[in-house]
């Protein structure tokens, strides 16, 4: 069951459901109706991506085809996955290695440049020994469309990886992360940020599997719904009989600005294991009306005061980005986004 | 400049403010005094916009404009500034970030323009060192695990910056020590000028040791029912407030 299989046979059977207990809060079967057709190959100019400037080495997916591929073992890459099509449906997948003692930062964007597309992406990567990998994923869908991005992450021992995410949500979509983890010093941070308005949807889940001793994953995910939307956490991190000296904390807090909106969260710790150190904590509520208002008798108008607030309360996330210039660019875009969320809200 | 006619408000369905009626002139600084529960707090909160309170009666206005019928932000705007006896903690925004949104906005909302990053930080600079707060202080999330006395030191620093027409200040002596009161003090007589009102909510009489009032009212149950000059504070604090509450 997984919207690639559907694509691939055309079957809408093969969607994930709210029968399946992962798929419950991400209904695909019950939004899709008939699949739209394959998009076709895009000839012309591809707009600028978000992290444009930062490198030179892209990899480029347009309508679910490969139009540049960069091959980058170290240094800053970016890999954009781009829909210029209505209403068609694209898949792609990529795969990405990061050899034994390199670093990489991966520069990713999600660019819904058109109307009610349904698009599936799915990584596989593979950190290798002693490596390093940040990745920053930036998804901006359109409002009517359907995504989902999977990424498949294999940790070798020692190996570090340090991922966020920051979406505006889209009709329906789920970017999910699933991390091998080996222990054996392996360090996973798996950050989120979700800012939703209007009927948008996201849904950030993470499985995280410590197989072996000694390893630590740090989590920290927090959200702004607002209007209709509804944002979704799914946070599982299971350690194996043996795993001792795991470290894993998880975080996700949230922020519900409107009555009609909608948050569900679902932090599983499954610990099989006897030492270990485990802790996780889900807070989810409105804005501090005492802060609120101390930022309004000051001068500052409603709409700007919530968005503020909210930036601030984002920021956390967008903190623990290591690449500085993406860490601002990501800063920048949480701003953004706030200042055009919130003001229907005033 | 502050007019305040007949004032009844109340919280749900408690009335708290039964009437009060109160002219602070240009110039003047206005004590008000009372026991807890007499309706000083709710005062400041109708006066400057806070949701949750509902004005039944009467009026409130400052140099003309009707306060009653604007957005706290726009109060602001018009020179109303109220310091809180609790300074909220604002974690994530800077000190310089937040005062700086503010005064823009301020500034956008009476038509004029914005004032420039290098203008501002000089006035920042040279308030923050006038008031004794270390400049790296403001570059930290607003009054994020601040002191007591740096946080009402950081309330003055707005007030300053932001140089308002009229000041309310709700128990500013609360939570604070003598060297901090005497700091705070200075900053906001530094602020006295004979285009500027305040009107200074204390329950004690020791803040007024500092800051002079030309008047003091004493606010019992909702109402005024005493007014005099500077001698009545210090009768207050011979006398409590038994024989006011008694007779409200």
């Amino acid at each position: 069951m997984s919207l690639a299989s559907a694509l691939k046979t055309g079957d809408v059977t093969q969607l994930p459901s709210r029968r399946d207990e992962d798929w419950r809060w991400t209904d695909l079967r019950g939004l899709i109706r008939v699949l739209p057709a394959a998009a076709p190959a895009h000839d012309g100019d591809v707009p600028a991506g978000p992290f444009a400037g930062l490198t030179r080495a892209e990899t480029v997916f347009v309508n679910g085809r490969r139009i540049a591929h960069a091959e980058a073992a170290s240094g800053v890459v970016a890999l954009r996955f781009v829909a210029l099509a209505d209403k068609a449906s694209q898949g792609a997948s990529h795969s990405l290695v990061v050899k034994p003692g390199e670093s990489l930062v991966l520069l990713e964007s999600h660019e819904g440049r058109a109307n009610g597309y349904v698009s599936d992406v799915a990584l596989d990567i593979a950190v290798g020994e002693g490596a390093c990998l940040e990745r920053i994923v930036l998804v901006e869908d359109e409002a009517e469309a359907v995504n989902v991005v999977t990424a498949e992450v294999a940790l070798a021992p020692g190996a570090r990886f340090a991922q966020t995410v920051l979406t505006s949500g889209a009709r329906r979509q789920r970017i999910e992360t699933r991390v091998s983890h080996p222990g054996a010093h392996a360090d996973a941070r798996l950050d989120g940020a979700y800012l939703l308005d209007a009927q948008r949807h996201a849904d950030l889940t993470t499985i995280v599997t410590h197989a072996g001793v000694d390893g630590a994953t740090s989590q920290l995910t927090k959200g702004m719904v607002t209007d209709q939307a509804r944002g979704v956490f799914q946070g599982r991190i299971v350690v194996a009989e043996g795993a001792d000296q795991t470290d894993a904390r998880m975080g996700h807090h949230a922020l519900i600005l409107s009555d009609k909106a909608e948050i569900d969260a679902k932090p599983e710790l499954l610990i099989f294991a006897d030492d270990v150190s485990c802790a996780h904590g889900n807070t989810i509520g409105a804005l501090d009306e005492d802060a609120l208002f101390y930022a309004e008798q000051r001068g500052i108008p409603e709409v700007e005061a919530k968005a503020m607030l909210t930036e601030a309360f984002v920021g956390e996330v967008v903190e623990r980005i290591e690449h500085e210039a993406a860490r601002e660019i990501a800063a920048a875009w949480v701003a953004r986004k706030l200042a055009r969320d919130l003001r229907s809200v005033a | 400049m502050l007019k305040i006619q007949n004032l009844h408000a109340r919280v749900e369905d408690k009335p708290i403010l039964k009437g009060v009626t109160l002219d602070v002139p240009a110039g003047e600084v206005h004590a008000i005094m009372g026991p807890n529960g007499a309706g000083k707090s709710t005062l400041s909160y109708v006066l400057s916009g806070r949701g949750g309170y509902e004005v039944t009666d009467g009026s409130a206005s400052l140099n003309g404009d009707d306060l009653l019928a604007l957005e706290p932000n726009e109060r602001a705007a018009k020179g109303l500034f109220l310091s809180f006896q609790y300074p909220l903690e604002i974690p994530g925004v800077p000190a310089l970030t937040f005062i700086r949104t503010a005064l823009n906005a301020q500034r956008r909302a009476r038509g004029e323009d914005e004032i420039a990053a290098p203008a501002f930080l000089k006035l920042a600079k040279e308030k923050a060192a006038s008031l004794k707060i270390d400049f790296e202080m403001l570059k930290r999330g607003l009054n994020v695990g601040f002191s007591g006395g740096e946080k009402k030191r950081m309330e003055i620093l707005q007030m300053a910056m932001l140089s308002p027409k009229f000041l309310i200040l709700d128990e500013t002596d609360s939570g604070l020590d003598i060297d901090a009161l005497k700091i705070v003090s200075e900053g906001v007589n530094a602020l006295r000028s004979p285009e500027r009102g305040m009107l200074v909510i204390t329950h004690y009489q020791r803040l007024l040791d500092y800051i002079k009032p030309d008047k003091v009212h004493v606010l019992a149950a909702g109402r005024i029912v005493a007014s005099g000059g500077p001698e009545l504070a210090l009768q207050l604090e011979a006398e409590g407030y038994d024989k006011y509450v008694a007779a409200a």
